[in-house]
């Protein structure tokens, strides 16, 4: 098992600084989020990590026994592996499932793909019928699946979930979140979850981080947060907001 | 004021068969708040298209009824059915990033919706147009009003979508996940007003989401749609007794705060529900 520590990190876009001084840490195992709505930077975070977005300032590095890679290396990515919010732009619409599946195989020369696109596949509940399927031909949490699939054929240990059931509809985020608890159960894998669903993060996480405008707000227990012990005025704000409309 | 009996939308299928979208619709409203929930795929933005007349085309609408203020609206020329589209009956869309102009700037597409209806001067049309963005709570509406829609946040635009609707006083408002694309306290701002502006001119509305929750808070009663039909409805104050297993599995498959229950219930869709 693998954790993540997160020090002092900036992302800036040109002028822009979309993540200011940021740190935390997820403990081997463990299962974190990330909350906060649009432009707090939440989604950058994941991105600068997996090396999608560029970091001006600070250090990140893998916690845990043995040897680590250092980020930017094939050998992090093959650990740390990243499923993005939505399905219907995430997966290539020209490739079949199989295709899109053996490709993250043949970048790290990792043999007997045939096994393990089948074994991948029923792990994440789609069967072999699905296979050589475009994405078109499945629906919404079918491709989620597909996706979580194309995230795990590598073994990784630490997933970077962003948004992973926002584009989906009510039934079927049940389905997604479900699996995604057993698989980490399973694979003892390790989470940092991105979510702008305060339900949704403290049912999958231990612990997790409200993000405001690029900044911490605060860090808590998500029992603590169910049990309303929140102490900045921003997270009650959002607390509220979920609850939904009070008619004046 | 709006009575829908037995609509039926279908699309043509590229094998000769009919995809039925909504199958056999039937509710009335008057000036009350009536939500439309179901999953994607239930037919219920169909069903709030076809009492526009904004079905795709190909589309094959048919109703025992579809009567708004005893006008039998499937059987106006299109002419007469682009009059009251817009006047009469207004549609808030879901993504204002989509669903505006572009290349427009916002004063002019709200003074464009107001021209198209009513005859007004310009300067009358400059006024009313600046009095309906303060009526959706932009603090600034002259500066609004010159604003490109990509120069103004999610939450801003749907204001803007809302004041464009409501220019004309339509009398029945369709709203299609109106707030679905923006942040939580946003959606709530925008809930705000939207409650406000139906309230103070005593407007229907008709009110299309995904979200159970968030209607039974927002509307009067509450259409369930699964598969093109209705399979119940309930008054929003009673939906935690509501009976058909689709609607309770809805209800029950949320993550709730403070109840933590692993795994979560999932829905079992039965082939009756159809």
């Amino acid at each position: 098992m693998i954790g993540l520590k997160v020090e002092g990190l900036q992302v800036r876009f040109g002028d822009f600084t979309a993540v200011h001084e940021l740190g935390f840490e997820v403990a081997p195992g463990e299962s974190f989020g990330l909350v906060g709505e649009s432009g707090s930077g939440k989604s950058t975070v994941l991105r600068a990590i997996c090396g999608l977005a560029p970091h001006s300032r600070g250090t990140f590095a893998l916690t845990g026994e043995g040897e680590l890679p250092a980020p930017g290396s094939k050998a992090f990515r093959r650990r740390v592996q990243m499923v993005f919010q939505d399905p219907y732009g995430s997966l290539h619409p020209r490739q079949t499932v199989d295709r899109m599946l053996a490709e993250p195989l043949a970048i790290h020369s990792i043999g007997d793909a045939e096994r393990r696109i089948t074994a991948m596949l029923d792990a994440v509940g789609l069967g072999s019928a699905f296979r050589f399927r475009y994405p078109h031909q499945l629906s919404g949490g079918q491709r989620q699946r597909v996706a979580i699939a194309r995230a795990l054929i590598l073994e990784p240990e630490l997933l970077l979930l962003d948004e992973p059931t926002s584009a989906l509809d009510a039934s079927v985020q049940a389905e997604v979140l479900n699996l995604l608890e057993a698989l980490r159960r399973e694979r003892g894998l390790s989470f940092l979850m991105v979510s702008h669903d305060l339900a949704v993060v403290t049912h999958l996480c231990e612990r997790l981080m409200v993000m405001r405008q690029g900044r911490a707000v605060e860090t808590l227990a998500a029992p603590a947060l169910a049990r309303g012990e929140v102490a900045a005025d921003y997270t009650r704000e959002l607390m509220k907001a979920s609850a939904g409309f009070v008619r004046a | 004021m709006l009575e829908v009996q037995n609509l039926r939308v279908s699309y043509p299928s590229r094998d000769g068969g009919l995809i039925e979208a909504v199958r056999g619709v039937s509710f009335s409203l008057g000036r009350e708040r009536l939500a439309i929930v179901g999953e994607s795929g239930s037919g219920k933005s169909q069903t709030g298209r076809a009492i526009l007349g904004l079905s795709a085309p190909g589309a094959i609408v048919t109703a025992d009824a579809l009567r708004f203020n005893g006008t039998e609206l499937l059987r106006c020329s299109s002419a007469e059915r682009r009059r009251l589209r817009g006047r009469s009956i207004a549609m808030v869309l879901q993504d204002p990033k989509y669903s505006l102009n572009p290349v427009m700037r916002i004063g002019e597409q709200i003074a464009e919706t107001l021209c198209a209806h009513r005859s007004v001067s310009r300067t009358e049309a400059q006024r009313r147009v600046l009095q309906a963005l303060a009526d959706v709570a932009i603090a600034d509406p002259e500066r609004v009003a010159k604003l490109y829609p990509h120069e103004v946040s999610g939450g801003m635009g749907q204001r803007v979508m809302m004041a464009m609707m409501l220019i004309a006083e339509p009398e029945l408002l369709i709203a299609d996940e109106p707030t679905s694309a923006l942040d939580v306290t946003v959606q709530l701002q925008v809930l705000a007003i939207l409650d406000e502006l139906v309230r103070r001119r005593g407007m229907g509305l008709i009110f299309i989401s995904h979200d159970l929750r968030l209607v039974s808070s927002f509307c009067d009663r509450i259409l369930v749609m699964y598969a093109g039909r209705v399979v119940e409805e309930i008054e929003a104050t009673k939906l935690h007794e509501a009976k058909h297993p689709y609607t309770r599995g809805l209800l029950d498959c949320l993550p709730r705060l403070g109840a933590p229950r692993h795994p979560l219930p999932t829905l079992q869709r039965e082939e009756a529900w159809k």
